[in-house]
């Protein structure tokens, strides 16, 4: 999940004369041990059915017990979220579907456990409000056989495993206050670095850890009523959200400018096709027959446990990046605010931090960790603040060029090894700047014309003197280091 | 014939309940859980408005579990009960319409 | 082996087998035999568990020779409720629904009172999902009275209930979610107890109604359900409706007596009971009088609305509890064109009308727009009874009412008429709602000489005094003259 919060909106997203209305619906797999009533490992990529027991298969007799953590993992949430945390009850959303071994779902439904709360996005530093953030547990999977890609039409028939059955989430809905496809963006973003950074989750969301619902709907600019929403499902990756909010909203106002209205319903985002459609819901309407969970009793969580869950939440995205912030004298720019707001939500500002107190260059670290780092974030173990703060130093430092820097560290992100002995095996020994020097006195001598319009300040030329010290010593000079050898020479 | 339960709504009940009626069971209910919900007309006389719903006889908060893994189920186990496995896993029918 | 253990209270078959007197295997083969002999008749069982049961019994004889301790109930042969979990043995629920189903594991409960010795027998009848008050909604046919076969024991526990009173087992476990333990020790003429809510653990107990459900004993006398409720209850951290204190001693006050006890006769419950039965309750207040308590006649005014708040509660409730009996994970599948058409094939075929009146009344209490009107009044109507009795409470230490307001009736006599049916239990089903404990015991004998029953009711936790006053009432109770159906 890498893309940098500064690509722009896609074309769709802004409609003239109509304002899109958001609300988020996000699903957050806790990071605990075992499963939300049962002592079933939670565990992705196992074997199908091999972590279930009586209890998360809903055998007859099998009874519910919440695991503490997963309620610790809760508040959290709700904390880091600044919503109030309060006693709440547990209900049974009754509806048949083979990935619910007791075709029900244990949920919270009157009386969540966190309510009211808010998150602020780190640009517009807009806050969205938070209706509530509520414990469930979560439902098996199913693998649709025969059909059109493992699409669930034209199935011949379903296999299903209950691996994932009674694993704890969080369902964070947010109010619609979301105004763009880029907001809700930048909303899942951070709301994701919030999730990681309270230990709550892994925030992985192309394993699914992370499942995003959007409530879409559409209104003339101006208009104070809310338009008839859509729910969209299946929004497996941020790309994925912004193309199906921007595509939806589309849809909407097409429909409502040629005289038709939209009708409320839960649509599917097909990623291949970029559309939505609409789910293939069954005959009956659900009645979903909500009743207090008889088999559970009430959460009361006690104002000093809430406190000392306080105490353990790890530091917030919003302080993480005044850390970085702090790193500079002056604030930093749009584009370096991207790189913290970047480094930040993929956990890599200790990173940062770590290499500048071992005399790393802030703007440098933070420039290579919010690209290079991020674009091979699943290798993030392979280096550490020392590793990665000498290659910046030996970077900053002219014994490697910004193209060969990038190099090293790509190989140090596979193999784990330390700057200096990848510099040398990739042969980026370092050139000494007299050799440096030598090589641009060659190409003067060898561009007298050239050298003398530049020497009158036509700069644009300095491009061409660094690509001829380039040619000569194969790539291996600092294009930083012969431009300021050619400035030198020049006054 | 009581009032309290239509054979529309029988019939609606059991389609959430995932049960099929003939005819006649469709009359039997209707005018059976009529009879039992006349019977509870009592109870809707009461005036109940200052006394709170008690969904549960006790007065425990807070019943915790530690987060510590136990073994799971013998797969083969499990899924010798199933009525029709594959993969590993329990086999179903096509499934029309997706999880709500 | 000279002496035989049939008929012989549970106390005193685990004295002998700890003993060496007589082995846990001679008790267990000596009672399959019983069984096999007098079982088709009365139909007490549904599976008898033979090689299991002699399997366990040489484990109970092998600790014993070892010199460890056999537990309270070495080798005393028990019947369990055929909707209690046993691994690897065929649980049914008396429904062709968990046709086959074979558990991987044990309830709480069987894994209890095997640690303390007794050997189950096998599984006993029920009403489908412990859905009746006869014994007759099972698929595996009703089970009948041991005092006149063409009668039924009650139910849900009748299975139980006919086992114990035909001395095919000393012991049996029940579950009570209305009355289903009292109401059939009571038309059986044995002893029934339904435990305070939490106090036995329903891990494994196949849910019918989870607020109200609690599993509680059989026996033929007060003292042996004391013994056999001391062994399967306490905390069970796998249910969190399980009470964390320590259970109560039952056994040791149970002789202390009445004197200075304060009983109250709840009038409610005596209005229209059957002459007799209303007679003998005042009968079984006079001994208790006489024994020294302060008798008094109490109103408990919300004792009325039990019945409609239970039938709103307790269906709403198994609506949901029985969801999962949709063909997917275990038991009968009838395969259908699609998953849709399979759950309902499957769901038709496997209930018996009795469950499915009671998932269709509880799935139309619960439904959108009628949930306030009768699911969330029947709750307020809950609160009401708590509060009703907790005022008795307050001037009474226990408090009784007759079980059940008639004595065994004729097989097929309520079948037609659910709410005929229905109020069968309305003496018993205050006490669910509440949570509070309750047991029947026999006393006295009603038409054609079939045992009444008389309910002794307590607050929460108050099972020690009710013991009391039961094994009081028992010194003093007219012994059964009919003879049982072998007799
Ligand atoms: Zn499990």
């Amino acid at each position: 999940m890498v893309e940098s919060s500064s690509s722009s909106p896609s074309q769709s997203e802004f409609i003239p004369g109509w304002e899109i209305v958001v609300g988020l619906e996000v699903h957050c797999e806790l990071k605990t041990n075992t499963k939300l009533f049962c002592g079933c490992a939670n565990a992705f990529g196992r074997e199908p059915n091999t972590s279930v027991c009586p209890v998360c298969l809903g055998l007859p007799g099998s009874l519910p017990v919440i695991n503490e953590h997963a309620v610790e993992l809760a508040i959290r949430i709700g904390l880091a979220l600044n919503c109030k945390v309060d006693e709440s009850i547990f209900h049974r959303k009754n509806y048949f579907y083979p990935d619910m071994p007791k075709d029900y779902q244990i949920s919270q439904y009157e009386k969540a456990i966190n309510e009211n709360g808010y998150l602020e996005l780190p640009l517009s530093k807009k806050r969205v409000r938070i209706e509530r953030a509520h414990i469930e547990e979560d439902t098996g999977k199913t693998t649709h056989v025969g059909g059109d890609g493992g699409r669930i039409h034209g199935a011949i028939h379903s296999l299903v495993d209950y691996n994932r059955a009674g694993i704890p989430l969080v369902e964070i809905v947010s109010a619609p206050d979301l105004r763009s496809a880029e907001e809700a963006r930048e909303y899942v973003t951070e709301l994701r670095a919030i999730l990681v950074a309270s230990g709550a989750s892994d925030g992985k969301m192309e394993e699914g850890s992370l499942r995003v619902d959007a409530n879409v709907s559409v209104r003339r600019s101006g208009s104070a009523e809310f338009g008839t929403r859509c729910e969209i499902k299946n929004l497996n990756s941020l790309r994925s959200l912004v193309r199906a909010i921007g595509y939806e909203a589309q849809r909407q106002v097409e429909l409502i400018e040629s005289g038709n209205a939209v009708v409320q319903q839960t649509r599917h985002w097909n990623e291949d096709q970029g559309v939505t459609t609409a789910m293939r819901s069954k005959e009956e309407a659900y009645d979903y027959r909500y009743f207090p969970e008889p088999d559970l009793v009430p959460l009361a969580p006690s104002a000093e446990w809430i406190t000392e869950i306080g105490s353990r939440i790890g530091m917030m995205p919003s302080d993480r990046r005044e850390r970085l912030i702090s790193m500079f004298e002056t604030a930093p720019s749009g584009s370096t605010f991207d790189q913290i707001v970047t480094a930040v939500s993929l956990g890599l500002d200790d990173l940062v931090t770590g290499a500048v107190r071992n005399g790393a260059d802030a703007r440098l670290a933070l420039a290579r960790a919010a690209n290079e780092v991020a674009s091979d974030i699943d290798h993030l173990a392979n280096i550490n603040p020392k590793t990665f703060g000498e290659l910046i130093r030996m970077e900053a430092g002219g014994k490697l060029s910004a193209t060969q820097a990038k190099k090293v560290l790509g190989t140090m992100l596979e193999s784990g090894e330390g700057p200096q002995n990848v510099a040398e095996s990739l042969g980026f020994e370092a050139l000494d700047t007299s050799i440096i020097e030598g090589f641009v006195g060659q190409v003067i001598a060898a561009s007298p014309k050239e050298w003398e319009r530049f020497a009158a300040g036509e700069d644009q030329l300095a491009g061409f003197f660094v690509g001829q010290v380039m040619k000569l010593s194969k790539g291996k000079a600092d294009g930083k280091i012969v431009t300021a050898i050619l400035r030198s020479k020049r006054s | 014939m009581s009032d309290s339960i239509s054979r529309e709504e029988v019939i609606h009940v059991a389609n959430l309940a995932k049960l099929a009626l003939s005819e006649e069971e469709e009359q039997m209910y209707t005018s059976q859980l009529g009879a039992i919900l006349d019977h509870a007309r009592d109870i809707m006389a009461l005036d109940t408005a200052d006394v709170a719903p008690t969904a549960h006889p006790l007065e425990l908060k807070n019943v915790f579990r530690p987060d510590l893994e136990k073994e799971s189920l013998d797969r083969d186990e499990v899924l010798s009960q199933a009525p029709v496995a594959e993969e590993g896993r329990f086999m179903v029918p096509r499934i029309i319409g997706d999880a709500p | 082996m000279t002496l035989s253990t049939i008929g012989m209270a549970a106390s005193e078959i685990a004295g002998l087998v700890r003993s060496k007197q007589v082995s846990a295997v001679e008790v267990v083969q000596e009672h399959l035999a019983f069984a096999a002999s007098h079982d088709s008749e009365l139909h007490s069982f549904i599976d008898i568990t033979d090689e299991a049961a002699l399997s366990a019994a040489r484990v109970v004889d092998e600790k014993i020779a070892r010199g460890e301790d056999p537990g309270s109930l070495a080798g005393v042969p028990i019947a369990l409720k055929d909707n209690l979990v046993t691994r690897g043995q065929a649980t049914t629920c008396a429904s062709q629904i968990l046709k086959g189903w074979k558990p991987p594991y044990d309830a709480t409960v069987v894994e209890k009172v095997r640690e303390a010795g007794a050997v189950a027998l096998g599984k006993t009848n029920l009403d489908e999902f412990a859905m009746g008050s006869s014994t007759e909604n099972s698929s595996f046919g009703p089970t009948r009275n041991p005092y006149d076969l063409q009668r039924v024991p009650g139910g849900s526990s009748g299975g139980s209930a006919a086992a114990v009173a035909a001395k095919l087992s000393p012991l049996a476990l029940g579950s009570d979610t209305g009355g289903s333990i009292r109401q059939p020790a009571a038309l059986c003429g044995i002893v029934g107890v339904k435990p305070t809510y939490g106090l036995v653990s329903r891990y494994g107990l196949i849910a019918f109604a989870s607020s109200l459900d609690q599993i509680g004993p059989f026996a033929r006398s007060v003292k042996d359900s004391a013994l056999l409720l001391q062994v399967i209850a306490g905390h069970d951290p796998k249910d969190s409706t399980s009470l964390e204190s320590p259970a109560p001693d039952l056994l040791a006050g149970i002789e202390r007596g009445v004197e200075g006890l304060r009983i109250g006769v709840i009038e409610e419950l005596i209005d229209g009971v059957a002459p007799k039965v209303g007679e003998a309750l005042l009968e079984a207040a006079n001994s208790l009088g006489a024994q020294g308590a302060k008798i008094e006649h109490v109103s408990v005014p919300a004792v009325k609305y039990g019945l409609s708040a239970y039938y709103l509660i307790a269906p709403a409730e198994a609506s949901s509890n029985l969801a999962r009996y949709d063909g997917v994970r275990y038991g009968l599948r009838v395969e259908g064109q699609d998953m849709n058409e399979t759950y309902v094939k499957s769901r038709t075929k496997g209930f018996g009308a009795e469950v499915k009146r009671r998932i269709m009344l509880g799935t139309f209490a619960l439904s959108s727009g009628y949930y306030d009107a009768y699911y969330g009044k029947a709750q307020r109507v809950r609160t009401m009874i708590i509060n009703s009795f907790q005022s008795a409470y307050n001037h009474f230490d226990v408090l009784l009412s007759p079980t059940t307001p008639t004595t065994a009736f004729e097989l097929g006599a309520k079948v037609s008429d659910p709410l005929s049916m229905y109020l069968s239990d309305i003496c018993t089903i205050p006490t669910n709602l509440a949570g509070h404990p309750a047991m029947s015991l026999p006393y006295g004998q009603g038409e054609n000489d079939m045992p009444i029953g008389v309910q002794v009711l307590a607050p929460a936790l108050g099972e020690v005094n009710m013991f009391r006053v039961a094994r009081a009432l028992e010194l003093g109770a007219p012994v059964i003259s009919r003879k049982l159906f072998w007799e």
